[in-house]
């Protein structure tokens, strides 16, 4: 076995080459700053490049898209933002943007437009799926044992986006045992962290959103929780982490599963 | 003849209180801000057929939602029947709408036969609520008072469906005691029937008499009922669902003000020229019942309070104080009580309470994470979220207030553009050392 180094492409190189990438890989602040969400963007990066996929990132470019700002009721922040982004992407010449965040795939998709950024935006969890079934990426089914994975879908996935079917088709090609907790597609329980909650305390209650969603995942003795999105994992970590189950559940996210199977 | 005038003016009584009411709730919307543009038509038809006549969101759970589409689909159908009733009423004639035959008799026969699955499924309903507890049915709005309510137009619907069923069964023995035609058909009566009431012929015609006047005035005052009870649902629930929201639920409304306030941030020489025409500075976000928008209004009057939304709210369910039901209620209830004013006393008037603080409290608007779970549970496509986020824009743009972590959190994105507190510069630590295998 051998291993290559790959140079992540920025997207302001590129440009001073005269090249032009047919992707902006969309990093978001997890994926830059979160160190568990960090190894998430690396796998999705290597899949990248191992499919050979025209792609750039912003790097030190990148900010905010201001969703956090703009579920919390920060509207003046968060088109601030978007503004900036757009003028960003305007200057690119960007059409087609890939995201690994969910709530960064909604807002440029449902809300940019209104401020006059329009541009393809593709889940990476979407792009995944098409890969597979259009033969480009192979994933052999044993080569992770067939292990028990759960789904827990994320809101912005979801619901927000109506994204059901592909991560599922995927973790199909993953293992032979895809297990449903009882929530899930448009009834599943959100992780908690959504609409601004990752950045502050729970209101008082008698159990934190987290706990309920990892209580209901564990009843499926699943020994791993499928992740999509950077506050889910969070979520579900604690979760995992609080219920002294880190031995027997593992919290990983599509894209980790298929590099983990591809040997990436 | 003197049947008919009497029913002309029992009509026209119930036409005109219903007339008053409707006048009253369409100035309270005159009160109300835009929303968006009613367009989309054909869509908008494919909406109410899938989700008001297919019911398919009150499919979701599948039981006690199958007992609610059964009495929908017999309210539509027996409808034609109350429709016929009038034309009788007002023209001296007896089953007029006969002239349609074999559509007559379908339309009929569906009638009769949903007469009693109605009243069933209400019944039903009613043990429900009297004898079991569904834990969606309490809550902290959930007063004495919504009980009633329910409980009474429960009733009110199960007398209706007595009287028809006793309405028509009279018909057909009456009819038979003649030896006059039975115009239309009845599945259920006709079984029913054969004098069981054991009533002389020469009475026959006292007795379906009385229960026409009886079911046509239970109706009267029922429209006349719905529109100061919870049941107003009956009727706001398919004009609600024809003016649902088209986007996906992931999509907040922009705010032009705010977009306008940017650009000049952007571009300072463009601010005399915006200045001028902005004659008057419009609050940022909702605080009271006038900041809302008419769809909000017509979601809070379509809302009948099945807690469907509530039961599958994360932040509820693990016992926090946000109730997105709750939300739609004290919209309806604060409508109710600063309505009039404002309509009397002008935009300015003030009774120092509030939709927020007064009603909501800020608790409740910071447990939201807007997962949308509530809205997509709605039978009727009410949107929660939104309004949940137009309150939280009024406390943050214009109190400056909000939960400390997210002060933080908004302070981050402006200086280092994340919510947690990088460097810009240290954007692309991820990217250093990774190798791929390859064969």
């Amino acid at each position: 076995m051998e291993t290559q180094k790959i140079n992540i492409p920025v997207i302001a190189d590129l440009f001073a080459r005269n090249e032009k990438p047919e992707y902006l890989f969309w990093v978001g602040c997890a994926g830059a700053f979160d160190d568990r969400y960090k190894k998430v963007t690396i796998a999705f990066t290597k899949i990248l490049s191992y499919l050979n996929i025209s792609y750039a990132v912003l790097g030190k470019e990148e900010t905010c898209t201001g969703d956090p700002a703009r579920r919390a009721g920060n509207e003046m922040l968060y088109q601030m933002q978007a503004m900036q982004n757009i003028e960003r992407f305007s200057s690119y010449e960007i059409k087609k943007i890939i995201t690994i965040c969910p709530h960064c795939y909604n807002i440029f998709k449902n809300d940019y437009p209104d401020l006059g950024g329009n541009y393809e935006v593709f889940s990476y969890i979407e792009l995944l799926d098409q890969w597979i079934n259009g033969g480009i990426l192979l994933i052999k089914k044993d080569a992770l044992n067939n292990p028990l994975i759960t789904f827990h879908d994320p809101c912005y996935l979801g619901r927000a986006n109506g994204i059901y079917k592909e991560p599922r088709n995927i973790l199909g090609h993953l293992t032979g045992n895809v297990v449903e907790m009882k929530r899930h597609k448009s009834f599943a329980l959100c992780c908690g962290g959504g609409g601004g909650q990752m950045f502050k305390e729970a209101e008082k209650g008698k159990k934190e959103v987290y706990m309920e969603r990892t209580e209901e995942a564990i009843t499926t003795n699943a020994s791993v929780i499928a992740t999509a999105c950077p506050f889910c994992m969070n979520m579900l970590t604690d979760g995992i982490k609080y219920k002294n189950k880190e031995a027997e559940i593992k919290n990983l996210d599509i894209a980790e599963l298929i590099t983990q199977s591809l040997g990436l | 003849m003197t049947k008919q005038i009497v029913f002309a003016l029992t009509l026209l009584i119930t036409l005109g209180i219903f007339g008053c009411t409707a006048k009253r709730i369409i100035r309270f919307f005159m009160l109300t801000k835009p929303a968006f543009p009613v367009k989309d038509f054909s869509k908008r038809l494919v909406v109410v057929f899938t989700v008001a006549i297919g019911q398919t969101k009150i499919f979701r759970r599948p039981v006690i939602g199958l007992f609610h589409a059964l009495v929908f689909w017999g309210f539509c159908v027996i409808l034609f029947g109350s429709v016929e009733m009038v034309v009788d009423g007002l023209f001296g004639f007896n089953r007029s709408l006969k002239i349609l035959g074999t559509v007559y008799n379908v339309i009929v026969a569906s009638g009769d036969i949903f007469a009693l699955i109605v009243g069933l499924s209400i019944l039903i309903f009613l043990c429900r609520r009297l004898f079991f507890h569904i834990q969606r049915f309490s809550g902290i709005e959930m007063k004495h008072i919504s009980h009633y309510d329910a409980n009474i137009a429960l009733t009110l619907i199960f007398l209706l469906m007595v009287s028809l069923q006793a309405m028509n069964i009279s018909y057909v023995d009456l009819q038979t005691a003649n030896h006059l035609t039975v115009s239309g058909i009845y599945p259920v009566s006709s079984v029913l029937s054969g004098n069981f009431l054991g009533f002389p012929s020469e009475q026959l015609n006292i007795l379906y008499e009385t229960f026409w006047w009886t079911h046509i005035l239970l109706i009267f005052l029922f429209v006349n009922i719905l529109p100061y009870s919870k049941h107003f649902h009956v009727f706001m629930s398919v004009p609600n669902v024809f003016l649902s929201r088209l986007e996906p639920l992931g999509k907040l409304p922009n705010m032009e003000s705010v977009t306008k306030e940017v650009k000049l941030m952007i571009n300072p020489d463009a601010a005399f020229q915006v200045l001028s025409a902005d004659a008057e500075v419009a609050r940022f976000g909702v605080k009271d019942v006038d900041d809302i928008s008419w769809k909000n209004y017509f979601d809070s009057l379509s809302c009948t309070e099945c807690g469907r939304c509530t039961s599958v709210c994360p932040a509820n369910i693990t016992g926090k104080l946000l109730s997105p039901r709750k939300i739609m209620m004290d919209v309806r209830a604060r409508m109710k009580e600063k309505g009039p004013f404002l309509l009397k006393n002008g935009k300015s008037f003030n009774d120092s309470k509030s939709l927020l603080r007064t009603y909501i409290s800020e608790e409740e608007l910071w447990a939201c994470t807007t997962c949308n779970a509530c809205a997509i549970e709605c039978p009727i496509n009410i949107n929660h979220p939104t309004l949940i986020v137009d309150m939280r824009r009024y406390l943050v743009m214009e109190e400056g207030s909000a939960p400390g972590g997210l002060k933080t959190a908004f302070a981050n994105i402006e200086n280092n553009g994340a919510p947690w507190q990088f460097s810009p510069e240290d954007r692309l630590l991820w990217a250093k050392d990774i190798t791929l295998k390859t064969k």
